[in-house]
């Protein structure tokens, strides 16, 4: 696993797109939600990406996160070449390279916010004891270690997505890819869950790529991104406003 | 892993409890009446196997008169002692022979009266059809030769006719005759079709011959084969005897009866294993029935938790593993079905057998393989929607409503 306090902007490559295509269906049907892009990313950095639905933002966000293979062109995650890859071989890049955040939350219902978080470990063969350990880590870096035996049912929104982030973070991930987290919170909430990710991503040096819809949001963002028609239309590294 | 999964699998469970146990009902009544079934099938056979060989060991009945299906047997030349004495003497693998000529008779003591069996018979009967004497003695020879009207009594009479009271040396009247009871019988209980072994009273032959029927025929001929002999080659020799005795030609039936025991208990036992068998099939249709409900919950449960497999598959689960997760859920539903299954077709079918009176027979075979085969249900019954919930594409899972 990556060490956990890796400088900001190193100028490593952790992520490289070349030529990425990608095309649904066939003939006249045919849909590019992906016309060729390049896209690299350095470890370290926070981008905020941003379209209108349609604009292949978020096929681009399957790619990046091994759940998807491009059509055409390469990917190269941490210099692993994915195109090669199918099924296990792209959950096992997920498992060492990856933690989700998504908009919905996607916790398990019915399940303690410490089992949530646990459940990674589950699949990677950590035991009981080590897993419970690194699962209060994880919830005490997002300040819930005291709501550790909480359903999400009991826990609200913006708790319940600290949970998730805890959950992405167990792994120790190097990269940490969220699809509007922020897009069922209330402004207090997302101004909370934003300076956490801000916070990971600068003592942890965690590279963070980040859907999202709204300017305000990406404004917390190293570097943003504009997807449209399939096509990269804008790449910026706007003054920060926080 | 496993061990998570199991207690994965075990928290769904417990997370809709109602919908599980109607799932495992299924299974649990499939299960359940298989080894009710085949354990009262088992115990009812055991209980006639049991009365058939508590009628004598190796027990062979020689009458006469052929064996006509669906009639009254033909007249025909009677049995005599010389037959008797023939089958004794000639025939190998014989252990023991007994007259058993038997007429129902009313048997007065004071102002009681019974109506039983009446058997004219010598003291080998005793050991041939396994009575023993409870009180007083057996025949003596002089008793045997002279004709004298003396008898033993069974338990059934006894209590009949005397109550508690001790019957030694009381006179009874047998039909036309006064008799002096010289002995009483150990109770041997009921037998194959619910007759009773104790409603009887011996006599010597000769005083029955003399006093009761007037005649000198012998109606039934005991025979006890040595201990481990095949009684159907004995059965086949006293055949070929008395064929030759009465002086059959070659290519007719025979006049007379040679009934084996032990092939009866034979015909019994298969016929009631056949039917065993028989019920055991039909209930085990119910636990394939229990298993398509199985498949049924899992169809729903897969669809259901489609997102929950996105999450799982996203944060690392390999297909595998998912699939793992939902064929547990299935094999430990079917299981505790399995189990809950076997123990209430135990407990059934200890109350059937005492209800009915039968030995209560545990069948370890059946309960393993009932076991097993709900196991197996859930394996089978379980990998389409577990390999339905592995092909999932996590993308679609995850947006899935």
């Amino acid at each position: 696993m990556a060490a956990p306090a890796m400088p900001v902007l190193s100028g490593e490559t952790l992520i490289q797109l070349r030529g990425v295509k990608k095309i649904y269906g066939e003939g006249e049907s045919e849909v590019r939600a992906l016309a060729g892009i390049d896209f690299d990313i350095q470890r370290g950095d926070f981008v905020a990406v941003m379209g209108t639905s349609g604009s292949g933002k978020s096929t681009c966000m399957n790619i990046l996160g091994c759940l998807d293979v491009p059509t055409e062109g390469t990917y190269e995650l941490a210099g692993v070449l994915t195109n090669t890859l199918h099924g296990d071989g792209l959950t096992l890049l997920r498992r060492h390279y990856i933690g989700f955040v998504f908009q919905g939350f996607n916790l398990l219902s019915r399940t303690s916010a410490l089992e949530n978080v646990e459940l990674p470990l589950v699949y990677r063969r950590v035991k009981l004891r080590d897993r419970r350990a690194a699962a209060l880590r994880s919830l005490d870096l997002v300040g819930l270690s005291d709501r550790a035996d909480h359903t999400p049912q009991e826990l609200s929104g913006g708790q319940q997505q600290r949970v998730a982030i805890a959950r992405a973070l167990v792994t120790d991930p190097e990269l940490l890819l969220a699809d509007e987290p922020t897009g069922n919170l209330d402004s207090a909430r997302t101004k909370e869950i934003m300076e956490l990710l801000v916070e990971l991503n600068r003592t942890r040096g965690i590279t963070i790529v980040m859907v999202t819809h709204e300017p305000d949001v990406a404004s917390y963002a190293h570097r943003v991104v504009v997807f449209k028609d399939g096509y990269i239309t804008e790449d910026s590294r706007p003054e920060r406003a926080h | 892993m496993f061990l998570q999964t199991v207690l994965m699998a075990l928290r769904e469970i417990r997370r809709n409890t109602l919908r599980s146990i109607l799932t495992m009902l299924g299974v649990v009544i499939g299960v359940g009446a298989v080894i009710a079934l085949v354990s009262v099938g088992r115990g009812a056979t055991q209980k006639v196997t049991e009365d058939i060989s508590k009628l004598g060991k190796n027990l062979l009945m020689v009458s006469a008169g052929a064996r006509v299906r669906g009639g009254a047997s033909t007249a025909s030349q009677p049995l005599v002692m010389a037959d008797m004495q023939a089958i004794s003497r000639e025939v190998a693998g014989v252990h023991a022979v007994a007259p058993g000529s038997t007429s129902t008779q009313q048997v007065i003591y004071g102002n009681k009266n019974a109506s039983t069996q009446v058997t004219g018979t010598d003291n080998n009967f005793f050991e041939v059809r396994g009575y023993s004497i409870d009180k007083g003695r057996t025949f003596t020879q002089g008793e045997a030769n002279s004709g004298l009207p003396v008898c033993v009594i069974g338990s059934t009479v006894k209590t009949e006719l005397f109550g508690t009271q001790d019957p030694i040396n009381a006179l009874v009247r047998v039909g036309k005759v006064s008799c002096t009871i010289i002995g009483t019988l150990i109770s041997k209980g009921t037998a194959g079709l619910g007759q009773d072994q104790d409603d009887l009273l011996l006599m010597p032959l000769s005083a029955f011959q003399r006093r009761i029927v007037g005649n000198n025929y012998i109606s039934l001929i005991l025979v006890s084969a040595e201990e481990g002999l095949d009684t159907s080659i004995v059965a086949e020799s006293i055949r070929a005897l008395l064929r030759q005795r009465r002086h059959l030609p070659i290519g007719t039936d025979d006049d007379f009866n040679v009934r084996d025991m032990a092939e009866i208990a034979d015909t019994v036992t298969s016929t009631t294993n056949a039917l065993t068998a028989l019920l055991g099939a039909i209930a085990a249709v119910s636990l394939i029935v229990g298993g398509i409900g199985i498949m049924n919950i899992m169809l729903v449960s897969v669809t259901e938790r489609t997102r929950e497999i996105g999450i799982r598959l996203a944060i690392g689960a390999f297909a595998g593993e998912v699939m793992m997760q939902f064929l547990l859920e299935a094999i430990v539903l079917s299981t505790m079905g399995g189990v809950i299954g076997v123990v209430i077709g135990l407990v059934g079918s200890f109350f059937a057998a005492r209800s009915l009176q039968l030995p209560y027979v545990i069948p370890p075979e059946i309960v393993l393989l009932a076991f097993a085969f709900s196991a197996l249900v859930g394996v089978m019954f379980g990998y389409l929607p577990a390999r339905k919930a592995a092909q999932l594409n996590p993308i679609e899972a995850l947006r899935h409503e």
